[in-house]
């Protein structure tokens, strides 16, 4: 059975977090959610894996671009009643700042939902919200429910 | 093999750098081939890779890294060291022409088209059975010659200013 549709079949079908204990590279970054009513937050805990730079350290590109298209994913899908996970399209990423060793937060907004392609923005912040360390954007294609 | 007095070719500098980048080791990075301009990496498939879990396909985020490591290894120059300056990525789009097949392999080739004085651009293209066929494609660029010093060790002035990620540029 399609991980969604089981989900919503257990009435969890908003429950984000029981969605990433589904997704192996989800587990394997350590990606966690929080959703605080209608405001989902992805939180990323640092782990010495993600590491993409041992000098600085910093958090590696591939991480960060990782994060930023799981967190618009999700919100996706919190947004949306999709019959399976969205399929992304492309992304664009901006590094505005080194992420460095310590948790990363991030946020995402679905500017434009059409019946077939979504267009959803997303950031990522450390200390402070207001220095977001990357934000991106990107297409998904949806899977609407009929 | 080349006579080790030589220095280190390109190929075994980047085998080694990609051994010391804990995630690309965590992902199953390894290098493939190298030149100053072109560089080939890839990943196996991987159950801890895998985004999908109704099609086992493994995840975009894999598949950026892939292509941020790879397109990073092509931008450096030549005169620049590692050891000395880092080199940042100023931004980077991937389209996805389609997923990766489960259980293969999954490569990235990336050539670095044009370096200005600061700036490299790097074109890449993922892949699992041939580059003519991409499941997807890479664009990035990248700030040559950024601080490559412990974030500790920075003095505050720097740490303040909007851009200390690329201000400690160091003499070549």
């Amino acid at each position: 059975m399609k991980i969604l549709q089981q989900l919503r079949d257990e009435g969890r079908g908003q429950d984000l977090g029981s969605l990433l204990e589904h997704i192996p590279y989800a587990q394997f970054l350590g990606l966690q959610v929080e959703q605080q009513g209608h405001e989902i937050i992805t939180v990323l805990p640092f782990t010495e894996h993600l590491i993409g730079n041992t000098n600085l350290p910093a958090i590696h590109g591939g991480a960060v671009g990782a994060m930023l298209e799981m967190t618009a994913v999700l919100q996706l899908i919190y947004d949306t009643a999709c019959e399976r996970l969205p399929k992304t399209v492309d992304v664009s990423f901006d590094y505005l700042r080194s992420a460095r060793g310590m948790t990363t937060y991030g946020r995402a907004t679905v500017t434009r939902q059409g019946r077939r392609v979504a267009n959803v923005r997303t950031e990522l912040w450390q200390e402070e919200r207001s220095k977001p360390v990357a934000v991106g954007h990107g297409h998904f294609l949806l899977s609407p429910l009929e | 093999m080349n006579d080790t007095e030589q220095p280190a070719a390109p190929q075994h500098d980047i085998a080694d750098h990609l051994a010391r980048v804990p995630h690309s080791n965590a992902i199953g990075m390894r290098f493939i081939s190298g030149s100053e301009d072109n560089c080939e990496l890839a990943i196996a498939y991987s159950e801890h890779l895998v985004g999908d879990p109704d099609t086992g396909v493994i995840h975009g985020g894999a598949i950026t890294a892939l292509l941020d490591n790879a397109a990073g290894m092509v931008a450096r120059p030549k005169h620049m060291h590692r050891d000395v300056a880092a080199i940042a990525t100023l931004d980077m789009r991937i389209d996805y022409m389609g997923p990766a097949t489960p259980g293969k392999d999954v490569h990235a080739q990336a050539h670095c088209f044009k370096r200005s004085k600061n700036v490299a651009f790097v074109r890449a293209v993922a892949f699992t059975d041939s580059a003519a066929d991409p499941i997807a494609t890479c664009t990035a660029t990248f700030m040559l010659g950024t601080r490559n010093t412990p974030f500790d060790q920075a003095n505050s002035a720097a740490e303040n200013s909007a851009e200390s990620a690329v201000s400690r540029t160091v003499a070549p």
